[in-house]
Parts: C-alpha cells; sequence; structure tokens
C-alpha cells in the first residue's frame, strides 16, 4: 500500500467517521437521559434522505402525513385528559404543539415541492418535517413507561424501528435515491481529490458537534439534560420535568439523525431500510464510549470510520465482520475496567 | 345433541372430500414485497394484478403470501400453502434463498413450483422445480462474448457480498477462463454500504481492461459513481439484476454507457420485426406501463408473467389426466410442465426437457446500454 492510497483512504475514513460520530453522539445523550437504547435513530437518516428526495423530485414526502397522524394522536390523547380537567388553555397549546405546527410544516412541504431549485428551502423543511418525530416517538412509545426497565425499553424501540422501516416502505417504496445538494465541485490538494460534498459533511458535523457542547456545557437546557443524565429522581426533586427532558432528548436525535441523512444522501444510495445500518456503525462508536462518554463515543466513531475504510481496501467481503467484531474486545475491556452499576433499579 | 354430531360430522366428511378434487385451479404464490428484496418483490407482485384468472380456460385462484423476502419466512408460507390450502402449484420468491426453501419443499411435498428467482440447488434435485429467470451463466456468457469482441484480457470484479455476488461471480468466471480473460480482483461491499472508495481503489491499482459489477437494482450504481469519480474511462458491465429506470435515477449522467445483459421486454421496440418474443415482450411492456407508470418496465414482473404462461401452457394436458386438489393432478402438472415446448414468455422462448427445467436459449437475452438517460438495445 503506497503512501497516497492510506491518504484516500483516510479522507474516507474521516467524511464517514464524521457521520458516525454524530450518530454516536445523539445515541449516548439519549441514553444517558432516558435510558432508551435508540435503535431508530437510523431510521431518520433514511426517512429524512428519502423526503428530501421526493421534494427535489416534486412531490410532497408522505411523511407529511406521519407527522400530521402522530400530532392528532397526541391530541386526541393528551388534550382530552385536559380538557376533562376543564384546562382550556392547556388544550389550546396542546393542539397548537400537534396540530397548527404539522399543518404548518405540510404547507411548507407542498410549497417547496413547487420550488425544486430552491435546495436550501428543501434542506430546512426536510429537517422541519423529521426533527418534530422524535419528541412525538417520545410522547407515544416511551413517555408512557419511562420508568421501565431498559430491557423493556429496548424492546419498545426495537418495535419503533420496525414499525418507522414499514412506514419508510410505504411512503418512498423499495428503491433506492441520491440527493443532489451542492454542484459536483472539487479541488486538488496534492494527490487529495477533495469534493465540495465531503468538505461539507466534516464542517457540518464538526459546527454540530461544538453547538451540541456549548448546548450541553452552558445553557439551562443543557444543564437540565446533565442533571437527568446524572441522577433522574435528584433532577425531579430540583424542578426538572423527566418529561421535558426526554423530549428534548429525542428532538436532537432526531435533528441529527435528519442532519446525517440529509449529509450522506448525496454521495451514497439511501434505500427505506439502509439508516439503520449506518446508525448501527455509530452505535459500535458509541459502545466503545460505553453509551456514557462523548468524546469517547466521538472518538470511536473515527475509529470505525477507519477501520471501515482499511479494511474495504484489503479484505472487503469481511468488512462489516470486521467493524462489528470490534465490539467483542470493546465489551471486554470495558467490563474488566469498570464497575457494574445495577441502571435497572431506581433509587 | 347426537344429531348435531352426526351433522358435523357429516359435514366434516363432505369438506374433506371436497377439499381433495374440485373444479378450479388453486396456485399459491409467496413474493416479498417488503424487506431487503422490497424493490425487486414489488414488481414480481405488481404483475399478478395483470395475470389472466383462468389458466387452461380453467378458472384459477392466486393465494399471494408476503415473505419479507425472509428464507424462513418464505419456508412457512410454503408449508402453510402445500399443506392447508393444498396448492395445485407453487410460485416463489425474488430472492435466491427464499426460492430455494421453497423449492426443497416443494421436491418433497411432490408439488410442482414455478422458481421466480434462481435456485442454489444441483439439478437432480429440482425434479419438480422449473425456473423462468435466464440462468446466470446465460446472461453472463453475453457479457464475456461482448468484452472479447472489445478486445478485453483482464477484468476486475465489485459484487455484492452475497449469494448474487457469489453466483455472478462464479458465471463471470465459467466464460472468461475459456476465452482467456483473467478475473483480477474479487472485491464486495454491501448494498447499505455508505462508501466503496476502497474497493474501488484497489480495482484501480489492479488496472483492469474491463470491470463487471455484480450487484442488483440501484445498489449496482454505488460502484460505477465511484469508478467514475475517480477517472475509470474503460467499459463497465452489470448483470440482469441491475436493468431497471431507479438505477438510472440514481446514476444519472455518471452511468452514461453502463452495460448489462437482461431479457427482451426491457427494450421490446428496438427489438426486429422477426424477433419471436417482441410481440409478447411488446404486449406485457405495455400493459405494465399502463397500469403502474411510464418507464415502470422491469424483468421481476416478466418473471411471474412468463411463470403463469407456463402453467398456462402445461393446465390443459394435465386437465386431461387428473382433476385438480388431487396428487394425479400435480404429477400430471408436473410430466407437463416438462414437457413444455415453445412456449414464449415475455423473457424468451421455453423449451423444457428433463435435463433443462429452465429451458431458455439466447433468444433470452440482449445487451443494453444506458444511452441519454434510457436503457437501449445495443446495436
Amino acid at each position: 500500500m503506497s503512501f497516497n492510497i492510506a491518504l484516500w483512504l483516510s479522507q474516507d475514513a474521516i467524511t464517514n467517521g464524521a457521520i458516525y460520530a454524530l450518530l454516536a453522539l445523539a445515541l449516548v445523550a439519549v441514553y444517558t437521559v432516558t435510558r432508551v437504547i435508540f435503535v431508530p435513530q437510523g431510521d431518520f437518516i433514511s426517512l429524512a434522505a428519502l423526503s428530501l428526495a421526493t421534494l427535489q423530485a416534486g412531490l410532497v414526502p408522505g411523511t407529511v402525513y406521519l407527522l400530521i397522524g402522530g400530532g392528532l394522536l397526541i391530541t386526541a390523547i393528551d388534550g382530552v385528559a385536559v380538557l376533562r380537567k376543564k384546562k382550556l388553555k392547556r388544550f389550546a397549546a396542546i393542539a397548537l404543539e400537534n396540530i397548527a405546527l404539522p399543518a404548518v410544516i405540510a404547507g411548507a412541504a407542498v410549497w417547496s415541492a413547487s420550488r425544486p431549485e430552491d435546495i436550501l428551502l428543501q434542506v430546512a423543511v426536510t429537517l422541519a418535517i423529521v426533527t418534530p418525530m422524535g419528541p412525538m416517538l417520545y410522547r407515544l412509545a416511551f413517555q408512557p413507561v419511562a420508568n421501565a426497565p431498559i430491557l423493556v425499553l429496548l424492546i419498545i424501540a426495537v418495535a419503533v424501528h420496525y414499525m418507522l422501516t414499514g412506514m419508510a416502505l410505504v411512503f418512498f417504496g423499495g428503491e433506492g435515491v441520491r440527493t443532489q445538494l451542492l454542484p459536483d465541485i472539487s479541488f486538488q490538494l496534492g494527490v487529495l481529490n477533495i469534493t465540495g460534498q465531503s468538505l461539507a459533511v466534516i464542517i457540518t458535523s464538526l459546527v454540530l458537534i461544538v453547538l451540541l457542547a456549548i448546548l450541553f456545557g452552558s445553557t439551562v437546557y443543557g444543564k437540565a439534560l446533565r442533571a437527568t443524565a446524572l441522577n433522574r429522581t435528584g433532577a425531579r426533586l430540583v424542578g426538572i420535568s423527566s418529561e421535558f427532558t426526554g423530549r428534548l432528548s429525542f428532538a436532537l436525535a432526531a435533528l441529527i439523525g435528519a442532519a446525517s441523512g440529509i449529509l450522506v444522501s448525496p454521495f451514497t444510495t439511501i434505500y427505506y431500510d439502509t439508516g439503520f445500518l449506518i446508525s448501527l456503525k455509530g452505535f459500535v462508536g458509541a459502545i466503545i464510549g460505553g453509551m456514557t462518554n462523548y468524546p469517547l463515543a466521538a472518538l470511536g466513531s473515527l475509529l470505525v470510520g477507519f477501520l471501515e475504510s482499511f479494511s474495504s481496501f484489503w479484505a472487503s467481503t469481511f468488512k462489516e465482520s470486521i467493524v462489528f467484531t470490534l465490539i467483542i474486545p470493546v465489551l471486554l475491556w470495558r467490563s474488566l475496567t469498570t464497575h457494574r452499576v445495577e441502571e435497572d433499579e431506581e433509587p | 345433541m347426537k344429531r348435531t354430531l352426526l351433522l358435523s360430522l357429516a359435514a366434516a366428511v363432505a369438506f374433506a372430500t371436497g377439499a381433495a378434487a374440485r373444479d378450479n385451479i388453486l396456485v399459491g404464490v409467496t413474493l416479498g414485497a417488503t424487506g431487503p428484496g422490497a424493490s425487486l418483490g414489488i414488481h414480481y407482485k405488481n404483475a399478478f394484478q395483470l395475470i389472466p384468472r383462468t389458466l387452461g380456460g380453467r378458472p384459477v385462484e392466486f393465494i399471494i403470501l408476503e415473505d419479507k423476502t425472509d428464507p424462513t419466512e418464505a419456508a412457512k408460507n410454503a408449508r402453510k400453502l402445500i399443506g392447508e390450502e393444498k396448492v395445485d402449484a407453487i410460485m416463489g420468491s425474488n430472492s435466491v434463498p427464499s426460492t430455494t426453501q421453497i423449492a426443497q419443499i416443494a421436491t418433497e411435498a411432490k408439488t410442482p413450483m414455478i422458481a421466480l428467482a434462481p435456485v442454489a440447488l444441483p439439478h437432480e434435485k429440482l425434479g419438480w422445480v422449473f425456473t423462468t429467470p435466464q440462468p446466470v451463466a446465460l446472461m453472463m456468457g453475453a457479457v464475456v462474448e461482448d468484452m472479447k469482441k472489445k478486445g478485453v484480457k483482464t477484468v476486475g470484479y465489485i459484487g455484492f457480498s452475497d449469494s448474487w455476488g457469489d453466483l455472478v461471480l462464479k458465471a463471470l468466471k465459467k466464460h472468461a477462463e475459456p476465452a482467456g480473460i483473467k478475473v483480477l480482483t474479487d472485491e464486495r461491499y454491501a448494498r447499505a454500504d455508505t462508501s466503496v472508495t476502497g474497493q474501488v481503489i484497489k480495482l484501480l491499482s489492479a488496472d483492469p481492461d474491463a470491470v463487471v459489477v455484480g450487484g442488483s437494482g440501484t445498489g449496482g450504481a454505488l460502484p460505477h459513481i465511484g469508478l467514475v469519480e475517480r477517472g475509470y474511462k474503460k467499459p463497465i458491465y452489470h448483470n440482469h439484476g441491475t436493468v431497471n429506470r431507479e438505477f438510472i435515477k440514481v446514476g444519472g449522467k455518471k452511468v452514461e454507457g453502463a452495460i448489462a445483459p437482461t431479457g427482451p421486454l426491457i427494450v421490446p421496440e428496438d427489438l426486429p420485426a422477426d424477433n419471436e418474443v417482441k410481440p409478447v415482450a411488446s404486449d406485457f411492456t405495455k400493459r405494465y406501463e399502463d397500469k403502474f407508470g411510464e418507464g415502470t418496465r422491469n424483468a421481476f414482473g416478466g418473471y411471474s408473467y412468463d411463470g403463469y404462461l407456463l402453467l398456462n401452457a402445461a393446465v390443459p394436458a394435465a386437465l386431461e389426466k387428473a382433476k385438480p386438489g388431487t396428487p394425479e393432478f400435480r404429477q400430471a402438472l408436473r410430466d407437463a410442465l416438462e414437457d413444455a415446448k415453445n412456449v414464449v414468455g415475455t423473457h424468451g422462448v421455453y423449451n423444457m426437457s428433463p435435463e433443462d427445467h429452465t429451458g431458455l436459449d439466447e433468444r433470452a437475452r440482449v445487451l443494453v446500454i444506458v444511452d441519454d438517460g434510457k436503457w437501449r438495445l445495443k446495436k
């Protein structure tokens, strides 16, 4: 292997690793705040990429109906409960959030479908469609059982994953799509051919990671998230709503998933079910971080990117096996060096 | 109390004998319009909306079950169709592993089967199984012939890391080696991969005269785009699993010039007027596109349709010997399928024999090329 080849492979590894890192951070955030191992993380990638491609084809994506349906369901559940207690103001707030907001987003989707050249608008609409699905999922699937053991939450997460995959197949069909975000620009840097797309991935990922760090480090919302992650009961005692932090972490996860989907869709083919495999690699990164350590999870994801890239050169037949086998030594090392804490027991 | 018992006993007896022989024909179908093979399975299933509900003049009922492109599920469906519904024939499925599972069950239960995807079993075990898709070797033979014409001496291979990737490579080697063409690389990738940079670099450093991609559907586009983006200018060949319009939609300008073997029904307009397959292929493609939209033509719906045409040709002979619903009828249907001669389908002309349960020849293949955003017959 020459130095040039190593350089090319590294470039590829960093681009992919950046995406895995974003996903790993989302997985860690959701896990620490809600104890949910968020299997459907990858489905947001597929939903976002397919929605964007549909908008670019001048059509309204089916995900809009999913959003409206979810909103109506939540209004029916929460609205009836507050109406019984005659809290009209509260009902208005719920209806505004769950009926009016999806309706506005649906309107924006219809508008943007008629403007196929306005890529920025399409990206914004795609983010607006997918991001609210996170909190909606939390409200419908996880909030009613927020205190259930981790295993129960995991099984629900798997069920949600299958539901979303099925929906994506219904809305978008079985064939893959690619999107066009930036014109095909590229420039030469030594032997490296750097494309605008790959640069966009790395820059966007870095910006998102910095924003996440700021959010967690120095805003009151981030402090609430961290407090819940550290001690749920304690956070509740000082007045932090665990329902609110749950929804916030799911919104973050959906936003990151959607952003990753938009970022990868120009340089690979995305199918209704491939987001899951991409997020699985982010998951390996998150495991390296012990599902709790953000910087380690990001570094782990980068390692996954490198492993994948170089093994696809040396032994492409065994590439997936090599990447996923990485979990075994990591888990061994983890279980030898850390104390086991019974996380299932609520104090 | 006694009377009720007697009545229900009588009913049970009547039902049991009724199930044994009937006037209409039952055909069980299992396909995966969801799961990893969904993009193919949807087309396979669509074709059943265009299939007439008579076989050899008799009314026929198709019981269509979903197997999620999962071999275990396909096996379960096959057992249900054969064991509970007592179907006269079974058709399925859209993936090699699923079809292989069904074939084993059909053979064991002595029920004739139309395999809609290649079966990974030796011919001796396929006594009851008749296959509509062209053998991979037949298709890759056309690819190698074209390479010979171009004077290609070395070829690089990149294919799916599954049984499809293996089948295409095996077929390629079978023809390439006698032709003196060396297969330099065996690179693998998965449909869900975000990048094939590593494999592409390896291919480029081997510098073959041509590359063969063993993917299917839009999955074939990823290595092709990767090769073109890195400046590979020599011919890139695909296989018959890749030919659909989504491949071009995904690949855009970068897949211009991609060459692939396929059945005649993809380009019926470009076929010469004296082509035997042309009328059947044109008719089916037209009806398919009228129903499912412009440009939806594909090879997979044609495999379902050809399965119907084969059964349609075989049923009259079987009806002379026995009544549907009986083991005698199933045996007669199998024998009639094996005797089927000159059945013109959408993909070619089927001539079955005890030695050949696919029965297709060179008339079942054409080479197509992506020309100005469309699959056209390669002249």
